[in-house]
């Protein structure tokens, strides 16, 4: 059994109801932040527990903290991003539903440390029932004396306020997020100036994912220096993997980092191996955004050692041979998927989705949709390939946010890795309408190996 | 502060944007703008027409910046290195750019009113490719009227947002914005309410294409067929300052004093731009000099060409339409 940190008390009845929760060392750390400890031990502490931003980019946590502007007098905010919604994640969604009070917690703590007297949630809009869970965690802690004006006669006040977005993906993105949150157009802001120095309302904001929220209190009771221990390397501490696909045990579970992908697939505590004994095609290791790769890069990279679940082993090779940690959304296909298709999904999503600010993306993406609609469907010629290939990279890295980025690194990808099968399902389209391609050359060679 | 860019060395105060800096210089150097207005703050950064390469972020800091910057909102700092033009990067991208604005833009310069100083035009044609790659349906609109002066045909837009910030900026009240998302969004007033305020005719001038066009204007002229005259009148609204489209005495349009980076430095008003169409009305300064290498001052003014050596010009349009 990995360290748990996050669903340490997930199993025990009740853990959702403030009793049961504070029964079992909730809120502690409030406490000793608020007593104990000054705002700027808390930062530090969390600098040295090495925590990354669990919300894709893996941005050590206590390093944005420590870039807020606490000198200007303004007001600062703390925001968390709830806005969950990368096809193939829904970690915050378990925390949120099952375990409200570590959220709250954590935005106490962490509004502690940046001396912020409000805190918004601004939570993804189709989480409607998890919004009436989080108002009511917050008015138990209100009522225990844990939010409000002059908490544990310390003099110190905080509020915080759940916010529904409406829908959009694009508000995961930190600056669409506070532009919605300020009632406008979800469009992404130009950086800099960053959210920490001209955020909300023009104040300085730090914008924080659920999960490394959540985090925190463990860290201020624990230390940071315990935290630091578990992982590996600069990946320290526990991730929640929501992993879905053809696997046994769809789930969310946390797990060490640096756990090997291979037990994480494979062992009973977590995926239980590939569903129906079949073989392994291609794994999405974080999210749809990050790159897909096929089975023998993903499992080993591209010099043969073992992959590992940590930030630094899965971008092992960069974009030619690895992918990313990101938000932690483990989508795993058998042999009985189709690349293309699962490639024009992911595209219409980010279609679907694109702002429509910037020119590279709002064209870009529809574009990409469509031809790969068209090779999914049987209409395709072989000269669209280097024409998507063509697309994505004059959408990548031209664009003012991440969604160009994240639009078009799956269709990189994919034909990076898959291009046998792009050609097929253009060279053979009557079949490619009745069967799947199966298995890669290379991960046929690949498995056959490793079985001797 | 001094900043490099393509090979050319300039001194400019700190918080300037590479654009601006470029502009100082001027010539080729300078970043096509599509969306990017110098007098309406907060635009920009959209079109990525201005994207550059930062080959040395700084003299303190000389790692080169790993993304291509759009140089309208990127401060410049000491020391900083700039390739434009001399990037091959820098304009494959830019060609990217041109195909994908043009990917819902009709190409129907032949019957468009800003045919000739349409932003737009300059850019594919200085930047694009000669065939479109993309063989899809492309989105359509109708032609709609926004209030008494101004029609949207809304299938050219390239959704600079620079009138969503004219209507925003220029007078109190917003009255129109951005729909939908993605490539279906769409620039539209508030429920089928005109926009009416006494600056709303600065829209026609800041759109970069002929997505708003001016209904006293519409199929009456080609802007190559009319002289340009700097004009003024008192006006208790704005500054008066205009220029007269005229051919022979008869006043075809007015519009505000365009720089040559077609940019309004004043914004003038309704009254101004649409009332007044007797050339009596007016004092009239003098021709106007068109700047850019556009096609408006090819037929006029013999200082229309003489910026560029005549044997020069025949070069470049001869590498032009090497390829057709």
């Amino acid at each position: 059994m990995g360290k748990k940190i996050l669903l340490e008390h997930i199993d025990k009845p009740g853990i959702k109801s403030y009793e049961v929760y504070r029964q079992n060392g909730g809120y502690n750390s409030v406490e000793k932040a608020l007593k104990e400890m000054k705002p700027s031990d808390i930062v530090e502490e969390v600098k040295k527990s090495g925590l990354r931003g669990r919300g894709g980019a893996g941005f050590p946590a206590g390093m944005k903290w420590s870039f807020i502007d606490k000198k200007s007098g303004n007001p600062r905010y703390l925001v968390c991003n709830a806005d969950e919604s990368e096809p193939g994640t829904f970690k915050d969604r378990y925390l949120m539903e099952f375990i409200p009070h570590l959220l709250i917690e954590g935005m106490i703590t962490s509004s502690i440390a940046l001396e912020s007297n409000l805190g918004f949630i601004y939570i993804r809009g189709e989480y409607k029932w998890i919004k009436k869970i989080l108002e009511q965690a917050i008015s138990e802690a209100r009522a225990a004396g844990w939010l409000g004006h002059n908490i544990l006669g310390t003099g110190y006040s905080l509020e915080l306020v759940v916010h529904p977005g409406a829908g959009a993906y694009i508000c995961g993105e930190e600056t669409a997020l506070l532009e919605s949150l300020e009632g406008k157009r979800g469009n992404p802001r130009i950086k800099p100036p960053f959210p920490a120095v001209k955020g909300l309302y023009g104040n300085p904001t730090v914008v924080n994912n659920v999960e490394t929220i959540a985090t925190v209190p463990w860290i201020i009771n624990n230390g940071g220096d315990a935290y630091a221990k578990i992982g590996i390397g600069r990946s320290t501490g526990t991730k929640l993997i929501s992993a879905c696909g053809n696997i046994n045990k769809p789930g969310v579970y946390e797990i060490e980092l640096g756990l090997p992908v291979e037990e994480f697939l494979n062992s009973d505590e977590y995926c239980g191996g590939v569903h129906n004994g079949k073989m392994l095609k291609a794994v999405v290791a974080g999210g749809s955004s990050v790159p897909i790769l096929p089975a023998e890069l993903f499992l080993k990279t591209k010099k043969g050692e073992s992959r590992l679940m940590s930030y630094e082993s899965l971008s092992d090779g960069g974009f030619e041979s690895g992918t990313m940690l990101g938000s932690g959304g483990f989508i795993v296909y058998d042999e009985d998927q189709c690349i293309v298709r699962n490639t024009w999904n992911f595209s219409r999503f980010y279609h679907h989705e694109s702002c429509g600010q910037c020119s590279p993306c709002r064209e870009g993406t529809g574009w990409m949709e469509k031809v790969l609609h068209n090779l999914e469907s049987g209409h395709g010629k072989m000269s669209d390939i280097d024409l998507l290939w063509d697309i994505q990279k004059k959408i990548d890295g031209n664009t003012i946010c991440p969604l160009g980025d994240a639009a078009a690194w799956p269709v990189a990808s994919a034909i990076r890795h898959f291009r046998e099968e792009f050609e097929w399902h253009i060279e053979y389209t009557h079949e490619a309408q009745k069967r799947n391609y199966g298995l890669l050359k290379s991960t046929k060679e690949f498995f056959a190996a490793s079985v001797v | 502060m001094k900043v490099t860019i393509d090979g050319v060395e300039i001194e400019v105060e700190p918080g300037t944007t590479i654009m601006n800096a470029a502009r100082k210089v001027g010539g080729d150097i300078v970043p096509p703008a599509m969306c990017y207005y110098t007098s309406l703050p907060g635009s920009g950064g959209k079109c990525r027409a201005c994207l550059v390469k930062v080959a040395q972020g700084s003299t303190a800091d000389p790692r080169p910046m790993p993304k291509l910057v759009a140089s309208c909102c990127t401060n410049v700092q000491e020391g900083m290195v700039v390739q434009n033009i001399t990037s091959p990067e820098v304009l494959e991208t830019r060609k990217g750019i041109v195909e994908f604005l043009l990917i819902n833009h009709p190409l129907d310069c032949p019957v468009c009113d800003q045919a000739g100083e349409c932003d737009l035009q300059n850019f594919a044609f200085d930047h694009g490719r000669q065939q479109t790659r993309y063989d899809f349906e492309r989105r359509t609109f109708d032609v709609i009227n926004i209030g008494e002066d101004i029609k949207l045909h809304m299938t050219r837009c390239i959704l600079c947002y620079r009138c969503t910030m004219v209507a925003d900026q220029l007078t109190d009240g917003r009255e129109h914005g951005i729909l939908w998302r993605g490539d279906k969004s769409e620039i539209s007033t508030y429920i089928q309410k005109a926009v009416e305020n006494d600056f709303s005719g600065n829209m026609i001038d800041v759109c970069p294409v002929g997505a708003l066009t001016d209904k006293h204007f519409r199929f009456r002229n080609r802007v190559w067929f009319l002289n340009p005259m700097d004009s003024h009148r008192d006006c208790k609204k704005c500054s008066g300052k205009v220029v007269l489209w005229m051919r022979g005495n008869e006043v075809y349009r007015i519009t505000g004093r365009k720089d040559q980076y077609n940019e309004l430095k004043e914004f003038i008003c309704n009254d101004c731009r649409f009332e007044n169409y007797d050339v009596k009305n007016w004092i009239i300064e003098g021709p106007r000099e068109i700047a850019n290498e556009s096609v408006i001052n090819s037929n006029h003014y013999e200082h229309g060409t003489k910026a560029l050596p005549k044997e020069l010009f025949s070069k470049i349009n001869n590498e032009k339409w090497e390829n057709v």
